[in-house]
Formats: C-alpha cells, structure tokens, sequence
C-alpha cells in the first residue's frame, strides 16, 4: 500500500492539473480554499475528482472542517 | 392543498396530509447515482407510527424539546414529523457546527431527546465537553454494526407496536426553536409557534403552489428556514414530493435535476453562481456558429419573457439548456444571502425564472418574495400576503431601517428578554438591515446596520461568535467586526470580517505575530475566516467591567480608517 507521503503528492498533483495552477506552488499545509481560489463547492468537485483517482467514496463530511492538504491526504489514506 | 386554515398544528396538518395522498410519492433519497430510499405518504406514515409510539413509551410529552442534528435525509423527516405528531417541541440544529457547538445549543436548548446521525454523534461523543451532554434519550441513525452507541439507542430499532396517541397542540404553542446564531456569544433561539409555520405555508404556497406530481429538490439544509418550509412542510401539505441527495457535489446535483425531472429547487447564491459557471464554461465550448445561434436565441427569449417568465415557450426556444435541468424546472429559488443580479438575470434571460426573496429565522422564513410580475432582478420582491413590512426613519433617499409585522414573526429569542425586546419593539421585528420600497412595491435592500455578515453561503456569522479563537494573540487587545459595519455601503456583497488590532506600546508587527494570525484564523471554518487586519493606534474604549464598547470603538475607527488599510491575510 502507498505511504500518505505518497497520497498527498499525487492529491497535490491532480489539485494542480484541475484547477489549472502550477504543481510547485502547492505545498501540503496550503489552505487549498485560499491558494486555489476556490468555493466549497469547488473543493467537493476536487473531491470527486480524488474519489475516481483512489477508487474510494469519501462522504461529504469526511471534508468537513478540512481545508489543508495534508489532513485530506489522511483522511483519503485511511479509506485506501 | 390542504386548507391550513383548519389546522392548529404542524402535526396536525402533517397528519392530515399523510392520509389525503396515501399513494403519492413524498419522499425520495439518494447517494450518487443510487436511489436509496422512496417513499409514498403511506410508506411515511408507517415508519412513522412506530417511533411515535416508542417516544410515547420514553415519556416524551407535550412541550418536550427535541434536537435533530442531521444531513438531508428521509429519516429528519420522519424524525421532526414523529417529535410534532407527539405535541414534541422541534429543535433543528446545523449539522455543519462543531460538536462543542453543538452540545452548547443542546444544553442552551433544554432538549430532552437527541435525534442525530452516527457521524455527527461520533464527533459529540469525542468532544471534551460530552460530559455536560444534556439530553436524556439519544437516538443514532446508521450505525455501523459493532459501534460503541456511548448510551445512544439505534434509530432504526426504537419502535414499538401499536397505535399512538396524536397529541393535539393550540395555534400559540411552541412548535420550534430555530438558531440563527450565537455559539460564540449569547445564543438566539428564536422560539416559533405553530401559527406562525402555518400562516407563511400558506402565503408562501399562494404565491408559488405545489401540487401532487411537483418534485422539489432539497439540497439547503432542512435545519435552514428556508428548505424545512420549501423543503419539508410546503410540499407536504401539497402531496408533493420531496428529493434528497446524500451527496452535494455539483455533479451529482445536475445529474438530479434530470433524474428526478425536478420542479423547483432552493439554493444559496453560492451554489447559484457554482451553475452559472458551468453553464458558462459550456457555452465557451461551443464553436463560433453555435455560439452565435444560442447568442440569437437568448436575445430571443429574452425579448418574449420580458413581462413574466414563459417556461414552455423558453424550454422550446432552449432545449439543450433547459434538459440540462430535467426540462420540467419552473423555478430556482433563490435566498439566504446577497445574490448577484447579473447572475439572476443570466439565469431568467435562459427561461429559467430565479425567485429572489428576502426574509430572516425570527420571521419564520420569508417576509417578501419576487412574484415574477415581471422578473426584477434588483429587488427582493413584495411582502408576502399577510406580512407588513415598513421602512423605519428613511433617510433623504427613502433608505431606512426595514422593520416587520405579521402572524409568522417569532414570539421572542429563548431565555433572552433582553435581546427579545431590542428585536421585536412594538410589536415590529427590526431586522437591522437597510431598505427601501420602489413606486411598484418592492423592497429593495442596502446594506445592513448589524455588526454581522453573511456570506455567499447563506451562513450568518457574528464577530462575536469567531472571536475567540484570538484570544491570547500577542497584541494588546484586538475586536473583530464586519467591514461593512464600520464603513457602510449602500450594496450588498463583498462581506468581509475584518481584526482589529491594538499592538502593546513599542511592539512592532512582525511576521511572526501575522503567522499566528493566519494559523489562529485557520483553525475557523472556511466561510468563518476574517479576511483581514487594521492596526489600531489607540487603546480601545472599554465599560467599567472592562468590555470592549464596539460601538463606541466602530465610531472611532469609521471616523479616522478606511476600508483600505485593511491589511489581507
């Protein structure tokens, strides 16, 4: 199984690529909502975007109260 | 419908509903693509019955309070029907606050019964504050087999046999206690009676009906005004039907509205603006000739709806648009906070007629509403039948405070007198926010007097809710306001909260004290955050008891700062 390290690479990755922003300007304690620029709903639809990535479903509240890479990565990780 | 005039309760015209349409669709669940759960009013009333007779044999009793913390599901629905069939006392709580936040309104509350899913239990019962948990019966939605219940009985396995016993409540009792804010500072529990539920259903349905057959999507959260009347009472009195999804991506919304052929949905301007951008992005997509001819037809469609909206005419003129929404849409309803007109006006000019209205939790739901004749997209429409609303000490321009009247306004904040009577001052509920009527009748809003925002989200939040988090920050003092509140604006929109900070005498601001700022401010909810900082030159007026005199000290910063030297963090 993949290490979180691992995990919250690739999350950073693929947060780069769908919304547009260059991969080296994302580090895990980012606020995701400020340095991408993004609404809640826009966090959901990253979510998705993870969920196909992962082959896991994540509930909406798992994001609850997150707004940092790596605590996403953990709660993604625990679901792998 | 049911003529509500005949009921004195919630529950009784609940009731009465459940037995008018037995066969008629009034629920559906699902989660993603997968329909969970569908019920008709007769399926309802049977996972009813047994709950209400288990509650009857906890001793629930007339006036007893009840709290459901809950996403968007059939079982809230059942749950807050079964607490009303008993004579309960229903007290919807936000499932998006912290546990903390949420043992604190329990507790202001007095609820004797909890009705709460497994995850948000989980949460409760992890705070350091479950100790002072202070409601007696717990019932726990989904728990996953093996869980530890801490106490808490299984949703699905507190049931009895047998008839129960419809309790009978009067038009004046209290039917629920709605928070609109205070878990930071005093907690506003607007107490709401039966009538005052009863009497906006009616007004709100004579303006926009439903009827059997009419599929309303909820995806506000019941616990919200808004959907528990739009989303709950109003299309059961109607024998409508009622979706909800388990999962908000935007994604599986859009898929819903054509799934489920939705009728009307409620959004907050945020999810609203979250369309708009999809849409957007499609028509980019389209290659120049396509874009020309869908340019041609808006402009089109917008011509032949200028005086009232004409879905059918619109859904032929547009169809790709309007199947992208199911193709039975009448209506989006739009409320909660601020929405832009642009983006209102984008929608109506596709044929997709946007009700904008404007109300508050201490007036039930809504005080006016757009009833589309014709669409005014710069307005918050006309008071609703029923409801007096009035301008109070307009200025020279007609804007003053707008100050309301009717059968739907609280009885008073729960355990608050004093707060109670700066709100509701002869009989008018002042709602603190700025207005003022056009020669047609509509309201139209400017700003607000409140040391509030609300944001795009539909949330209230009050400086003196998110404070805390501050406390111990190395400055001298600090005080969080909204900036629209220091520096008044005419508009609404754009609503930041700002800190203001007082350094200790020869303290420089360093980057340090600014990275403690923004890990404090982070520990906030998203939409909680402030946007940004003032550094104050002076000491802060202060009450003998040492208390921050916030008006005093938003005149001083009103009178000598500007919105521009807040700092951004």
């Amino acid at each position: 199984m993949q290490t979180t390290d691992q995990t919250l690479d690739q999350i950073l990755s693929l947060a780069a690529t769908h919304f547009k922003v260059p991969r080296e300007k994302l580090t895990a304690d980012d606020d995701f909502f400020k340095t991408l620029g993004i609404d809640s709903l826009q966090a959901l639809d990253l979510l998705t975007r993870l969920e196909q990535h992962f082959r896991i479903e994540l509930p909406d509240y798992e994001l609850q109260g997150v707004s940092d890479f790596r605590t996403l990565a953990q709660r993604i990780q625990s679901r792998l | 419908m049911l003529d509500l005039q005949k009921y004195a309760s919630l529950g009784a015209a609940l009731s009465a509903a459940l037995d008018r349409w037995p066969n008629e669709t009034c629920l559906i669940e699902a989660d993603r693509d997968r329909e969970k759960v569908r019920l008709t009013y007769s399926d309802f009333k049977e996972m009813a019955r047994p709950l209400c007779r288990a509650l009857e044999d906890a001793d629930f009793k007339a006036g007893d309070r009840a709290a459901i913390i809950m996403t968007n599901q059939s079982k809230w629905l059942i749950s807050a029907y079964s607490i009303f069939f008993c004579g309960g006392v229903l007290v919807p709580l936000d499932y998006k606050l912290t546990a903390p936040e949420h043992l604190q309104l329990l507790a202001h509350s007095k609820a004797r019964f909890l009705i709460v899913e497994y995850y948000l239990w989980r949460a409760i019962t992890q705070a350091p504050e479950f100790a002072k948990l202070t409601a007696e019966i717990v019932l726990v939605t989904e728990v996953p087999a093996g869980a530890d219940l801490r106490g808490a009985y299984r949703w699905e396995e507190f049931r009895r046999k047998g008839d129960p016993q419809f309790v009978p409540r009067l038009r004046e009792d209290t039917a629920c206690i709605v928070y609109s804010s205070g878990t930071g500072g005093p907690p506003k529990g607007c107490v709401l009676t039966h009538d005052a539920y009863l009497e906006q259903c009616a007004a709100l349905t004579a303006w926009y009906p439903f009827w059997p057959g009419v599929r309303y999507l909820s995806i506000l959260p019941t616990n919200h005004a808004i959907d528990f009347m739009v989303g709950f009472i109003g299309p059961f009195v109607c024998g409508a039907c009622v979706v909800h999804l388990r999962t908000l991506r935007p994604e599986f919304v859009r898929d819903a509205f054509v799934r489920y052929r939705i009728t009307y949905v409620s959004l907050v301007p945020m999810v609203l603006k979250n369309l708009e951008r999809g849409l957007r992005a499609k028509f980019d997509e389209l290659s120049p000739k396509k874009r020309w001819m869908l340019d041609r037809l808006i402009a089109l469609n917008k011509m032949l709806t200028r005086g009232r909206p004409r879905v059918k005419l619109s859904r032929r003129l547009l169809p790709q648009v309007h199947k992208a929404f199911g193709g039975d849409l009448l209506a989006l309803i739009v409320g909660g906070a601020f929405t832009d007109p642009a983006t209102m006006q984008f929608f109506y000019d596709l044929g997709i007629p946007v009700t904008c209205g404007y109300g508050l939790t201490e007036a039930c739901t809504a005080v006016t509403l757009n009833d589309l004749k014709p669409f005014r997209a710069d307005t918050v429409g006309k008071p609703l039948p029923g409801t007096d609303v009035r301008v109070l000490n307009p200025d020279e321009d007609g804007i003053g405070e707008v100050a309301v009247n009717s059968r739907s306004v609280m009885s008073h904040y729960l355990d608050d007198p004093e707060q109670t009577a700066q709100t509701i001052v002869e009989g008018w509920l002042r709602t603190g926010d700025q207005g003022r009527f056009d020669g047609n009748g509509h309201l139209q809003l400017f700003g607000r007097k409140k040391n509030m925002i609300v944001t795009e989200g539909g949330k209230n939040i009050y400086p003196e809710d998110i404070e805390s988090v501050f406390d111990g920050l190395a400055v001298k003092e600090y005080c969080v306001f909204a900036a629209n509140y220091l520096w008044p604006q005419k508009t609404l929109g754009n609503e930041t909260l700002v800190l203001v900070i007082r350094l200790e005498p020869n303290q420089q601001f360093d980057e340090g004290l600014r990275e403690e700022m923004v890990a404090r401010n982070r520990r906030l909810a998203d939409f909680k955050r402030v946007g940004g900082y003032l550094l104050w030159e002076k000491d802060f007026p202060r009450t003998a008891s040492m208390k921050i005199k916030r008006g005093d000290l938003a005149d001083e910063i009103r009178a000598s700062a500007s919105r521009a030297q807040i700092v951004e963090i």
